[in-house]
């Protein structure tokens, strides 16, 4: 490396980030880093993109939280106030629905665990025969969706008599093939040696998985549960076609319902129960913003 | 031997609960779809029977069907390339150590974690005539009113921003870890050989993220056929079918006209769809993909 002849600014930033990594080892900082003013430039860019992103999200929150004649009044004075919230909450059964959105993604995500857990063990650590075409058939379901199928899977769930019910709006997502062939990758990445050991001291081979592979992949296994959580908090088609009462709807059905009454619902009331229904996740995220982050990274990237 | 046969029970012991469940639904649901497609409809006074390709005929000659596909390609066309340039952008942006960064962060992926069908609530209000966010913004220049939602020119525009909106943040962070595992070295390298920022991008960045740029490809296909439960919210497929999209139509061939066997051929064409989309990506994209 020359002295400060040459082009200023990349070398400039080379000499620094090696200064940086020797003194305070935060990780590995990269010479096309901007300085000055193009770090401005770039700044303000992603700021202002940023907050075009939140927009709509904040005028739904201002309309929530104010009364409706103030709903487009963007005044500091307007008074701020919880009604919408308590007449949103009060004119639709949300706390039934918050109970079967809450049963519902706790059962998929309950079998989803066992399931694919299961089905991963057998495919990174078994040489049975048919392996590779039953690998084949979990991964075309990558492709197609349950949700495709909505037609034949109605007529399914109506001969087992499970329509309008919440096993009913599980069971097609059980099986999960991103489940299995993200814990399948994960499961491949263990030892051989930690099998064997754990083998010759007699164990068996569910005590196995149950002792050295489950506890090794305990982060995968969070990440996938991020992930389930958040997809079946949010799904909607399926839930819409099987259920038709009260008792099963889970909250994204029953928003939608009480959002589209002819009865002309005004907007700060649709607003308040928009942000209700998703609020727990919406907190969840705020508070372990980084943790969600890298969990759907984990999620992705195997 | 005997191994190998302790291998085969065990492995399909454990993969047995799994494997009903898949085939239960997704591989006989298919199968069904595609027998059922050659029948016909079963009415109170007119049995089921064989009527071989009539349904596809029908379709052929639908056009409802034909502009629900046109709508469903104008909705790719419009949700993969912008989503995932985004996603990109904001990856590149926030990859380097700026003020501002976890705001932006946290900004870009909150539309990830809320239900799509609450979302479009916030769009639906933001898309308002007279009241909405955007009407306040183009009156404030004085431009005339316009129903974006109402109008079979702009409702198509206004569901595939939503979508993209929803969809930008998920694959940023895929960009994010893929633009972290990137070693340093080779920034350092192209700094000495005197590559300006935008040449480390093109010849060193940007090909290495494409395994992930395949990655999120694949997810942006099957989401543009898959993604429409903001229309439910939105425009029902309105106006005038102009935002109606291929699964839609299914689920309201189906579940609204109680036509199940067309609705079962339509179900097939989406499949088929879907197939040559895996087909091609894999196919075609795969063989360019620098893999490390």
């Amino acid at each position: 490396m020359s002295g400060t002849a040459s082009p200023p600014h990349p070398l400039r930033d080379a000499t620094f980030s090696r200064k940086g990594r020797r003194s305070q080892a935060a990780g590995p900082s990269n010479p096309y880093e901007p300085a000055g003013f193009s770090a401005a430039l770039q700044s303000v860019g992603a700021i202002l993109l940023a907050i075009l992103w939140i927009l709509p999200l904040l005028f739904c929150v201002w309309a929530a939280f104010h009364a409706i004649e103030d709903t487009t009044r963007f005044s500091l004075a307007a008074p701020w106030t919880l009604e919408n919230f308590r007449r949103a909450w009060e004119a639709a059964p949300f706390a039934r629905y918050f109970l079967n959105t809450f049963v519902l993604v706790t059962m998929i995500l309950a079998g989803q665990l066992v399931l694919c857990t299961l089905a991963a063990y057998a495919f990174a650590r078994f040489a049975f025969v048919g392996r590779e075409i039953a690998f084949a058939l979990v991964l075309a379901q990558l492709m197609i969706m349950p949700d495709v199928l909505l037609v034949e899977n109605y007529r399914t769930m109506s001969r087992l008599g499970l329509i309008d019910t919440i096993p009913g709006i599980a069971l097609p997502y059980i099986a999960s093939a991103f489940g299995i062939f993200l814990l399948r990758q994960t499961f491949r990445t263990i030892p051989r040696e930690l099998d064997d050991a754990a083998r010759v001291e007699g164990a068996s081979a569910v005590q196995i998985l149950l002792r050295v592979y489950v506890p090794l992949a305990k982060p995968i296994y969070i990440a996938y549960g991020l992930v389930s959580v958040s997809f079946h908090w949010n799904n909607f088609l399926w839930p819409l076609i099987v259920t038709n009462s009260v008792e099963a709807r889970p909250l994204t059905v029953g928003l939608q319902i009480f959002s589209s009454g002819d009865q002309g619902v005004d907007w700060s009331i649709i607003c308040a129960a928009t942000l209700m229904t998703s609020a727990p996740l919406l907190v969840a995220f705020l508070l372990f913003q980084r943790q969600f982050v890298q969990s759907f990274i984990r999620a992705g990237i195997r | 031997m005997t191994t190998r046969y302790r291998e085969t029970l065990i492995g399909w012991g454990l993969l047995a609960p799994a494997m009903i469940l898949l085939v239960a639904f997704t591989h006989w649901p298919a199968l069904a779809s595609l027998i059922e497609s050659f029948t016909s409809t079963a009415r109170p006074r007119r049995p089921s029977r064989f009527v071989g390709l009539d349904n596809y005929e029908q379709i052929l000659a639908d056009p409802v069907f034909w502009r629900a596909l046109g709508n469903n390609l104008i909705y790719a066309a419009g949700t993969i390339p912008l989503s995932i340039g985004i996603a990109m952008l904001m990856a590149l942006w926030i990859n380097d150590r700026i003020p501002g960064r976890t705001f932006a962060r946290v900004a870009y992926f909150t539309p990830t974690v809320l239900p799509m069908i609450a979302v479009a609530n916030i769009w639906l209000f933001f898309f308002t005539p007279q009241y909405g966010l955007l009407e306040q913004v183009t009156g404030a220049f004085g431009l005339p009113s316009h129903n974006w939602l109402g109008s079979p020119d702009t409702a198509l525009a206004a569901v595939t921003i939503v979508a993209i909106w929803k969809e930008a943040g998920f694959f940023m962070i895929f960009y994010l870890a893929a633009l972290q595992a990137i070693p340093p070295v080779l920034a350092e390298a192209a700094n000495l050989e005197g590559a300006s920022r935008w040449t480390f991008f093109r010849r060193v960045q940007f090909p290495l993220l494409m395994p992930t740029t395949l990655f999120v490809l694949i997810n942006a296909v099957i989401n543009a056929f898959r993604m429409i439960d903001q229309i439910f919210v939105m425009t029902r497929g309105g106006p005038d079918n102009a935002t109606t999209l291929v699964l839609y139509y299914i689920y309201q061939t189906g579940f609204s006209f109680w036509d199940t066997s067309y609705a079962a051929a339509l179900t097939v064409v989406l499949l088929a769809i879907l197939g040559l989309a895996a087909a091609i990506q894999y196919g075609v994209l795969e063989r360019r993909v620098h893999y490390r």
